[in-house]
């Protein structure tokens, strides 16, 4: 509605300045008319070209009139010119008439107050890399062909299979950092800090895809699992059998029958040979040509690996004001990074746009409902082909005419896809043509698609509730192959969902006034960030922190990986929060209490001198932080020379002058992390300790420095810092988890103890300081997650609604999450997790009313026996006992589960769309 | 009174260049939070890279 997608079009320039540009663009031409082509795909049916097909890496082909994928958005084909022959036959058979042969490229102008660029990477190609024989030998493959290869809609329909031969492979080795880390055959210095979680995600979807054993290696430097939830991810890979190789790989060589010979170094230094059936390279990204062009034109500064150039404190500004940048354009990252980064530039232009809020978007005018109460049922039944989907086991045409006789069925029909655009418009004509007051629509699921349809019949003016779905996809046709059963099984699903359509009663959602208010739990960056954003916004924040002081662990904290100083950052920070006449610090202030939902929450709190009040707020952002763990070994707490990453940051920010007169100091890594006890990594040490490494060596270049690891995760652009590490003469020792380092003192000075892999022997290295990369603990959250109904991981981490994106939300709407407490992250992360959760808390307050589902439970007072069953049972909090002592639902919180409803004993809650005798009769029908 | 003039005429509508998961999710942000949002895309549909990868770690969704 307030989107307008505008494809096939590229960006010229940008004139102006924040809060009022002009941007020119060009709309190439599709050739097909996007306002008629219905996607129905006749015209590619009846193209006779071949052309290759780079959508899925060319492993497939596809004609010249096409779209990239079934679902695509918007689902209108595009005819490619440079494969098109010209026949003419696409244009004798659209029935649309939307072929436009001599379509042209078009000039337009928008007018916008703000600018995001969100054009992403491209994957690295790896043809120059002549010695791994890519575009020779058709099975070794990229990791993008490989995703196409297992994707169920790909070339091979998600059968496990080599291009060579389209045999099943039995070996499948994946070489890692193919375009990444490496100066000599690509210019990408640095790491793409993606490529190991899919190399491991692929090879364990390969083995489970396989019919028989697959036996599968990956060859690696370094293996990078430093995200929340992937060294779980990493040691399970290792438990099903992958095998995990550290080696870079020199060759892969023909070996006779599409096999692929690999040479490399082991870790001993012995020459190895090992040949696979099938080889994947793990490329990397880099930005496009095309992408530093566009930077050049619209003069938004790149950095030196070409990413748009952004300061920590800022992660989402370009040089340019009014111009936000998002995703992997910024820097090589992850979907959850990406999404995040997202939401953070869309908070940023918040602040920037927030006078014009409202000003140029469009209101939905929908019609005056009908009122359909007490009227006859007079139900629609759509049944759906879903391409092949559905009608390449069932007789969509005999389903539907089955469907024609059952009880109260006025009209019925069947599409092609029943929940594509022009079958929307048609569905609306038609339940007003024909009075219908039911829907039944039998296709797919409602979980992605009920919203789609109740939006068709907002449109034809009948209330939305009146609708039900039968999945005959998902239920039917997906998981049989007796097309006559499921034809069967079919007519018994629409049966079903017919006799409840017309029981179906209109339902109401309850709109409530949303609380402007946000409390904000936890002073540290992230929290501050997240309150100043809102408060910049024009909406009021109580900011509460737990200690006397607001910064957090960023007071301990020395240099950004980008080398901005994070004390004068926070110290300005802390100041603009305190005296922002939108914010209120509550210092010294602890959560005992906290009652309600989105909109309208009340907490209860004591501040330093035991005094309570309470707040009211409509919305929280839980930003609690984390901490650095206190070692118990390598001799901590017993010698002072034996600190932690925090104890040299406060030497370094006190400008110690001891520091000058170290000969000699040791980093030990992965100190309580990766261990069995806190299976996690804790990402930002291995940074953090090159960072400080070098600190050292500029101090003085003669000290020796020694770096002890087990896999060094400089990921993206910090890799920078590890190579500048290894140049300025740092020397890293990996060990083993089972062959840990040892401190002991030796007359005056400290010695540690390892074995060196590489000359296989034992080492002794004389330190005067040993700095231990210590674990980040999470706090103890136990009770913030009562309160708010929120679920924390195993590690004790607070666990987001969704990984991938939903990744600053909780289940408990209303409620976010940023900062440490969600995962261990660098201050430029956090900031852009808190601006992610201000912005996803924009969302709700700048509507300043919250809908609530008309699906909810309900009680009747003269049924119910007070037992109290339903108000114990609720994990939502819902129920509750009224003035009269009756159960009564909040329809607020209730999330229409039917819990309540079930366990009641006296039958006395009914839960609206789902009534007993709804339900009676779909029993019954079957 | 120019400063004070171009505050006033900030424009309340949004270009979001790139379509893939991040554009999409800055689009929709901002939509939801009160401004016009012109999506812009290169390709003839909106998704991106994420389109075209099979499944996601650590949850092994579908990428589509």
């Amino acid at each position: 509605m307030n989107i307008n997608i505008v494809t096939n079009t590229e960006l010229e320039t940008v004139e102006g300045e924040a809060g009022n540009f002009t941007a020119r663009l060009v709309n190439y031409p599709r050739y097909i008319d996007a306002d008629k082509c219905t996607g129905c795909g006749q015209c590619a049916e009846a193209c006779p070209v071949v052309a290759v097909n780079e959508f899925n890496c060319g492993l497939d082909c596809r004609t010249a009139s096409c779209i990239k994928y079934a679902q695509a958005v918007p689902l209108v084909y595009t005819i490619d010119r440079a494969s098109c022959i010209g026949c003419g036959i696409c244009e004798t058979v659209c029935l649309a008439k939307a072929i436009r042969y001599d379509d042209q490229p078009k000039r337009m102008e928008l007018n916008v107050g703000a600018v995001i660029l969100s054009t992403g990477d491209e994957v690295f190609d790896p043809t120059r890399f002549d010695t791994y024989h890519y575009a020779t030998l058709p099975n070794v493959v990229t990791s993008l062909e490989f995703e196409r290869i297992l994707s169920a809609s790909g070339p091979y329909r998600g059968r496990l299979m080599r291009p060579y031969d389209r045999e099943e492979p039995a070996k499948i080795a994946w070489l890692q950092c193919v375009g990444s880390r490496d100066l000599n055959q690509s210019d990408n210095p640095y790491c793409s800090s993606v490529c190991c979680m899919y190399a491991i995600k692929e090879a364990v979807i390969a083995k489970e895809h396989a019919r028989e054993s697959l036996d599968a290696a990956v060859f690696y430097m370094d293996i990078r699992s430093y995200g929340k939830d992937f060294e779980r991810y990493y040691e399970r890979a290792k438990e099903h059998g992958i095998r995990f190789i550290r080696s870079r790989v020199h060759s892969a060589l023909p070996s006779g029958d599409g096999d692929v010979e690999l040479q490399y170094v082991d870790e001993k230094g012995r020459l190895q040979s090992e040949i696979f059936n099938m080889v994947v390279l793990s490329v990397g990204f880099q930005v496009s040509r095309e992408t530093m062009e566009l930077a050049g034109r619209l003069g938004v500064d790149l950095d030196a690996h070409h990413f748009v150039k952004t300061k920590s404190f800022t992660p989402v500004a370009t040089s340019r004001p009014g111009i936000y940048v998002c995703g992997s354009i910024q820097g090589p990252k992850d979907i959850p990074q990406s999404v995040m980064e997202a939401s953070a530039a869309a908070a940023a232009t918040g602040v920037l746009l927030t006078d014009s809020r409202w000003t140029q978007t469009r209101q939905k005018q929908l019609p005056d409902e009908t009122n359909v109460r007490g009227d006859r049922p007079r139900i629609g039944v759509f049944v759906c082909h879903c391409g092949i989907n559905i009608s390449g086991m069932v007789n969509v045409p005999e389903v539907r005419d089955y469907a024609r006789a059952l009880p109260f069925v006025v009209y019925v029909e069947d599409n092609l896809y029943t929940c594509s655009q022009d079958t929307q418009v048609k569905m609306a004509q038609v339940i007003q043509e024909q009075g219908i007051n039911r829907v039944v629509v039998a296709a797919c699921t409602p979980r992605t698609h009920e919203p789609l349809f109740q939006e068709t019949l907002l449109n034809a003016g009948i209330n939305k509730y009146l609708f039900e779905m039968a999945n005959i996809r998902n239920q039917d046709s997906w998981v049989h192959n007796d097309p006559h059963a499921a034809t069967e099984k079919a007519k018994d699903l629409v049966r079903m969902a017919v006799s409840k359509a017309a029981l179906l009663e209109p339902l109401r959602d309850t709109e409530l006034d949303l609380n402007p208010k946000t409390l904000v739990l936890g002073g540290g960056v992230a929290g501050m960030t997240a309150a100043k954003a809102l408060a910049d916004q024009g909406y009021a924040v109580d900011l509460v922190e737990k200690t006397t002081q607001l910064g957090g662990q960023a007071k301990s904290l020395y240099k950004t990986w980008k080398g901005e100083s994070i004390q004068d950052y926070t110290h300005r920070l802390v100041r603009e929060v305190e005296q922002h006449p939108l914010i209120d610090v509550h210092k010294s202030t602890e959560l005992l209490k906290v009652d309600g939902f989105v909109g309208n929450f009340t907490s209860e709190f004591s501040n330093g001198t035991g005094e309570r009040f309470s707040l009211q707020h409509g919305i929280t952002i839980v930003a609690t932080g984390a901490h650095e763990l206190k070692p118990n070994e390598y001799l901590y707490g017993k010698d002072p020379r034996v600190i932690t990453s925090l104890e040299i940051d406060k030497l370094f920010i006190q400008n110690d002058p001891k520091l000058q007169q170290i000969a000699s100091a040791v980093f030990v890594q992965c100190v309580g992390s990766r261990e069995p006890h806190r299976p996690y990594c804790s990402r930002v040490c291995c940074t953090h300790s090159v960072e400080s490494a070098l600190d050292l060596k500029r101090r003085n270049p003669a000290m020796d420095v020694f770096v002890l690891y087990r896999d060094i995760r400089t990921y993206g652009e910090r890799e920078d810092l590890y190579t500048e590490a290894r140049r300025q003469g740092v020397i890293f020792i990996r060990y083993d988890l089972d062959a840990k380092p040892s401190v002991s003192v030796n007359g005056e000075r400290l010695q540690v103890l390892t074995r060196d892999p590489i000359l296989d022997r034992p080492v002794a290295i004389t330190a005067d300081l040993i700095v231990l990369a210590s674990a980040i603990e999470p706090s103890d959250n136990e009770n913030l997650a009562r309160f708010f109904k929120v679920p924390i991981n195993e590690d004790g981490f607070f666990m987001e609604a969704h990984a991938k994106l939903k990744p600053v939300e909780f289940a408990t709407e209303g409620v976010f999450l940023c900062g440490l407490a969600h995962y261990p992250k660098s201050v430029d992360e956090s900031i852009s997790q808190a601006l992610a959760a201000a912005s996803r808390a924009t969302c709700l307050l700048a509507k300043a009313r919250v809908s609530v589902s008309g699906m909810v439970a309900e009680t009747n007072p003269a049924l119910c026996s007070e037992c109290g069953t339903c108000v114990s049972i609720c994990p939502y909090s819902a129920p509750y006992f009224n003035e009269r002592g009756k159960a009564q639902i909040n329809a607020a919180l209730c999330k229409g589960c039917g819990l309540c409803t079930a366990s009641c004993r006296s039958g006395a809650i009914r839960l609206q769309g789902f009534d007993d005798a709804q339900i009676f009769a779909m029993i019954e029908s079957v | 009174m120019m400063t004070q003039l171009a505050n006033t005429q900030k424009i309340g509508s949004v270009m979001v260049v790139g379509a893939g998961i991040a554009g999409m999710q800055a689009a929709l942000d901002l939509a939801d939070s009160g401004y016009y949002v012109h999506l812009v895309d290169r390709s003839p549909c909106i998704g991106g890279l994420m389109a075209q990868l099979d499944k996601t770690f650590p949850t092994n969704d579908c990428a589509m």
